[in-house]
């Protein structure tokens, strides 16, 4: 420590580095959503949950409902409620545990590296989404075997997507507001007050008034996700759900990618 | 080369960074010295691209800093060594770093072994870690890309004085090889031990810049009485304006004969006698940032 020892020269004309690619973007932000105790026990938790949520249905469903789809179903409740909270930590960390200020000067171009984030947070899904599935497949024929009963393969492709789209919404959902925000209690915060406060007010407001109940799938966000959650999407329900998805979705991560490519990193 | 012209930044009413303009050249050390909350560090946040400035430019080898496609590999930036995930170990910080700079992995054993962090040491998480082997770290985060330019904010804190003394070794190294090396610090001997050039800044606005050479052949006298207040007295009496060098003594423009013969004549003991060296420069430095320093008596105030 004592004898310093100066870096390695540099060269007197340095040749520019190239742009760090958006591939390498990516999985340096997949890393960073596991290379921390808690990035990497959120992830476990939900393989944990999922598995935890199966046991419940093995023991206590009846025997009619063990089928792939209520498995699938059960995993949904784990996933639906931890993945969003990775993805509004893999944007509000650079605040909150103010690594901005390296991630930002390493890569100035902001909105390269929002879209880095946002396509590894998808991949982090779909990976929680095929690995749950799997454990729910594991699941389905061990319930079916200790209970008894014959293996019921009810879900097709279409209600497998149905589900994937569901829970990708929920993430993509908790991205905007953690762009809007950057506080990760806040986005969280506000994450769960639209699903559990938010909508059912909208609810009780479409119950009450007929003018809302009319318009309400194509203002309400939540309201037009239960078709994917009953696999009735028609026409009008995918219409629905990418009006409403504007109003609650793109125009939050619009304002909210704005507002991360100015404010300050302190 | 780091340029900056007539950079502003307000928060509000609160003017941060006011009309600053400077060139950090390459081969020189420049000392970017002010109290704390003078603007050092927003003016740097300001040439990294974390903050938009409101007036101005600020570019890095006439770039803006946003327009250099991979930075890491021009500019090393160390805003604030705490700023990093605490549940990362030090090892994965650098390695994050060399992986979105393009490097082999080997670079992180070579920046680990350069500043000094044991294996043990950089597996263990950066919550466990001292402020000063953040600095470390942070020291290695920024020369991860070989840039040819260091931007540092208070890389000294935290630092023991072996600490100091090696950072000092590297940085001149550095510069020595042609390396620009930009450093802010809110204590004047930390950057006067290592600084060749000095930008001095208060309240956002630059007070002072010039070689450290310059600054400090600062001419005066120091003189130390037996009594205090009267040497004060009589250099009153004789018109020279004195001032309280912090240890006892005065410090002031007048030649050395001039502040003897009017002791002399008060008949006031001298205990010390003689030109005033380099230290002028912190009176130089209390003085052109008396106004934010808050809570430390200034030289006028504390004279009897």
């Amino acid at each position: 420590m004592s004898t310093a020892t100066a870096p390695t020269p540099y060269a007197p004309a340095p040749g520019t580095a190239p742009k760090p690619s958006l591939v390498r973007l990516v999985t340096v932000e997949l890393r960073k959503l596991v290379d921390t105790r808690a990035g990497f026990w959120l992830l476990a938790s939900i393989a944990i949950l999922v598995v935890l949520a199966s046991a419940s249905v093995m023991i206590w469903a009846p025997d009619s409902a063990i089928t792939y789809d209520v498995f699938m179903q059960a995993a949904g409740y784990p996933i639906g409620f931890l993945l969003p909270v990775l993805a509004i930590l893999s944007v509000t960390s650079e605040w909150s545990q103010r690594t901005g200020l390296v991630t930002f000067t390493m890569e100035p171009r902001r909105i390269r590296t929002l879209l880095a984030k946002l396509v590894a947070t998808v991949i982090a899904a779909v990976a929680a989404v095929v690995v749950s599935l799997a454990l729910a497949a594991v699941a389905n024929v061990l319930g079916a075997a200790v209970n008894g009963v014959d293996t019921v393969w009810n879900n097709g492709a279409s209600e497998i997507f149905d589900w994937t789209l569901l829970q990708l919404l929920g993430l993509l959902l908790g991205f905007a507001f953690a762009t809007l925000f950057r506080i990760s209690a806040v986005a969280i915060v506000v994450y769960y007050a639209y699903n559990l406060v938010i909508s059912g007010l909208l609810s009780v407001l479409a119950a009450f008034q007929e003018w809302f109940a009319d318009i309400q799938g194509w203002v309400d966000f939540s309201f037009a996700q239960i078709p994917l959650t009953t696999h009735s999407m028609d026409g009008e329900a995918w219409a629905q759900l990418a009006s409403s998805g504007t109003i609650w979705l793109l125009l939050p991560l619009a304002v909210g990618t704005w507002l991360v490519l100015r404010a300050e990193v302190k | 080369m780091i340029t900056v012209e007539g950079l502003s930044k307000s928060y509000g009413r609160f003017v941060a960074v006011d009309d600053v303009t400077f060139n950090c050249r390459p081969g020189t050390v420049t000392g970017f010295l002010g109290p704390n909350g003078a603007g050092k560090s927003t003016t740097m946040r300001i040439i990294s691209g974390l903050t938009p400035q409101d007036r101005g430019s600020a570019t890095v080898d006439g770039q803006r800093y946003v327009d250099i496609p991979n930075p890491g590999t021009k500019v090393g930036v160390l805003l604030d060594a705490s700023a990093q995930h605490a549940g990362r170990t030090g090892r994965e910080v650098l390695t994050l770093g060399a992986m979105t700079i393009g490097l082999p992995r080997r670079r992180v054993d070579e920046m680990l072994e350069l500043v000094s962090l044991t294996p043990p040491e950089a597996k263990r998480r950066i919550r466990d870690y001292s402020l000063g082997m953040r600095q470390r770290l942070g020291i290695a985060h920024a020369l991860l890309g070989d840039p040819q330019i260091l931007i540092l904010d208070e890389p000294a804190n935290g630092l023991d004085p072996a600490g100091i003394h090696w950072m000092r070794g590297l940085l001149r190294e550095y510069a020595n090889r042609g390396g620009t090396v930009m450093l802010s610090s809110h204590l004047l001997h930390e950057v006067e031990v290592i600084a060749d050039e000095l930008i001095v800044i208060g309240n956002g606005r630059i007070v002072a810049q010039d070689t450290k050479a310059n600054l400090l052949k600062t001419a005066g006298t120091f003189a130390k009485g037996l009594e205090p207040e009267s040497l004060a007295r009589a250099l009153s009496q004789a018109g020279i304006h004195a001032t309280p060098s912090g240890d006892g003594g005065v410090r002031t423009e007048s030649t050395p004969e001039a502040v003897g013969r009017a002791a002399a004549a008060a008949g006031v003991v001298l205990l010390e006698l003689r030109a005033a060296d380099g230290a002028g420069l912190e009176e130089m430095f209390l003085q052109l940032t008396s106004d934010t320093q808050r809570d430390v008596a200034t030289p006028e105030e504390s004279l009897v």
